[in-house]
């Protein structure tokens, strides 16, 4: 799936003006849509007259689309409606779940990896990319737990899901190291091996240490600057894939849009760099 | 698809224990009876807390967002206090969380450690409403132009419907929307200003909150405009409206109460009735 992005912001009412007065320059921004589901008022406004400067990307954290349920016919519609009002370059959501029995918990929970989950969340891609008529990118989540029952490991999961169901996946690089870290598995064999032609996005975002556990817990917090570590993973990844659409992922102890707008050249100048690697 | 190691229905009974695990109020010593084991083990694993924190901080930071001016005159730990009582009772219904909690205002009114704050309820009624009006469908405001062209004969027989945005109530026992004001405003949140402040007039008032354009506003309204707009709300004719706030207050002056709401932007529409309703329509 081709856009033509390169690196991109999310984008937080605190930073519409500073968002809105950047120069195009190639900047794009992703949002929940969540945080737009509303009959009107000065949020869609604001988002309406950013879109008309720069690309939108949607980023769904509320489909659920690892539950063992259908996505909420409601909750899919408002997503329809704003991606046909915003005509986004970009649609992508969690393997996760949130939604369960009519209630929603702001996460995104963790599954066993089973052939049951393989096709409840195929259909469900389905159903959505259906409703949508368009392609989503499904993202990989933090972990922090030992779940028992695996009968695929994330990558082969990852990869099946895409294949049965036309999806795209968003390589969230963060959530990577985190989990790397949390589980003890080897980032950089993982990154490795992610099949590359499914990667419609990446994301890179900080993490922070488990205030009482310390750094033998790592939470994806997306309160701080993309660490060094991440960097390299992710200067490492682009060599051998080629550039994809990345975005800097800022949701907490926001910084002033500078700040956002350095990060987001750094990205952009591993992602000009010519090919280290020939694969 | 091949049969796993997993039976068919494994998911639902994992997504079942795990959602209750998150908002159980403790771990049980050695697990519960009827914790399945599965999820027992995944609860005695430390980055269980992770997910259990992240979900009640993120219904907990919705509230406080959406219940600012409550939040400042209880200050941080008693907000969030009460506020991960309500949560753990009451998860969001979608997850768009704008709209999460409309009815702590209801939950404050009889949460037992709020009795000493009789207005409290109130205030939290308004910020909902300022929620409310912050992302009604966007109107349009009725102007005052459009209402001066109707003679006085035909006027009886408009109907003036309220704005999208239009929210309006009275209180009886206490300056419940001067309270709230004072709170609500980012001006009155970086002062030190104190919240309920000495020359705080205590008397009965109500207050409109609508948003004609971009920015939410909000004006005071008497108990004349309130039975006005009530009246508006259920469909009656402009005379209807103006009997009811007449009754209201007999003094009531309302050539100054619809100029003064016509300015608030508080209708969306104004439609003309072909013939004389006769009794207000309910």
């Amino acid at each position: 799936m081709t856009t033509g992005l390169s690196a991109g912001l999310g984008l937080k009412p605190q930073h519409y003006e500073a968002a809105h007065a950047a120069p195009a320059d190639g900047l794009w921004f992703e949002v929940h849509p969540e945080n737009y589901m509303v009959d009107g008022g000065p949020r869609l406004a604001w988002l309406e007259t950013i879109r008309g400067r720069h690309p939108l990307s949607l980023h769904g954290v509320g489909l659920s689309l690892a539950a063992d349920a259908p996505p909420d016919a409601l909750h899919l519609a408002r997503l329809g409606a704003l991606v046909e009002r915003f005509e986004p370059a970009l649609v992508s959501e969690h393997l996760a779940w949130s939604t369960w029995r009519g209630t929603y918990r702001p996460d995104l929970l963790p599954f066993p990896r089973t052939n049951e989950a393989l096709a409840r969340l195929v259909d469900n891609i389905d159903r959505v990319q259906q409703a949508l008529s368009r392609r989503i990118a499904i993202e990989n989540p933090s972990h922090y737990l030992r779940i028992e029952g695996h009968e695929h490991d994330e990558i082969a999961f990852l990869t099946e899901i895409a294949r049965r169901s036309g999806c795209g996946l968003l390589l969230d690089v963060n959530n990577v190291f985190v989990s790397a870290r949390n589980l003890g598995f080897d980032a950089e064999a993982y990154l490795d091996a992610f099949p590359a032609g499914y990667v419609d996005e990446i994301h890179l975002a900080g993490h922070t240490a488990d205030p009482s556990l310390g750094e033998a817990l790592l939470i994806d917090s997306h309160d701080a600057p993309v660490s060094p570590a991440v960097w390299s993973l992710y200067e490492r990844l682009i060599a051998r894939i080629g550039p994809r659409p990345t975005l800097i992922e800022r949701d907490d102890n926001l910084p002033a849009f500078d700040m956002l707008q350095q990060e987001r050249r750094r990205a952009e100048a591993v992602l000009c760099a010519p090919a280290r690697q020939a694969a | 698809m091949s049969a796993g190691a997993n039976p068919s229905g494994h998911l639902r009974v994992f997504q079942d224990g795990f959602a209750a695990a998150l908002i159980a109020p403790a771990v049980p010593a050695g697990g519960a009876s009827d914790v399945p084991p599965e999820i027992a083990r995944l609860v005695a694993q430390p980055g269980f807390a992770v997910y259990r924190n992240t979900v009640l901080k993120g219904c907990v930071d919705a509230l406080q967002a959406n219940y600012p001016a409550v939040s400042r005159l209880v200050g941080d730990e008693w907000f969030r206090a009460a506020a991960m009582i309500y949560a753990r009772a009451n998860l969001p219904r979608q997850p768009s969380l704008l709209g999460y909690g409309s009815d702590f205002p209801t939950f404050l009114a009889t949460f037992e450690p709020a009795a000493e704050l009789p207005y409290l309820a109130g205030v939290a009624r308004l910020d909902r409403f300022w929620t409310e009006a912050h992302v009604a469908r966007d109107e349009s405001p009725v102007a005052a132009a459009a209402v001066a062209e109707f003679a006085v004969p035909e006027l009886a027989r408009v109907v003036l419907h309220p704005h999208a945005s239009a929210r309006w109530a009275w209180f009886d026992d206490a300056p419940v929307a001067t309270i709230w004001g004072r709170n609500r405003t980012a001006e009155s949140i970086a002062s030190d200003a104190a919240s309920l402040a000495p020359d705080l007039e205590w008397a009965a008032e109500g207050v409109l909150i609508t948003r004609p354009r971009g920015a939410v506003l909000w004006t005071p309204l008497g108990k004349t405009g309130c039975a006005f707009l009530d009246t508006c709300a259920a469909g009656g004719t402009l005379a209807a409206a103006a009997t009811a706030a007449l009754d209201a207050d007999p003094q009531a002056d309302l050539a100054a109460l619809i100029a003064q709401l016509l300015d608030a932007g508080a209708f969306g529409r104004l439609i003309l009735h072909d013939d004389d309703p006769g009794e207000p329509a309910q």
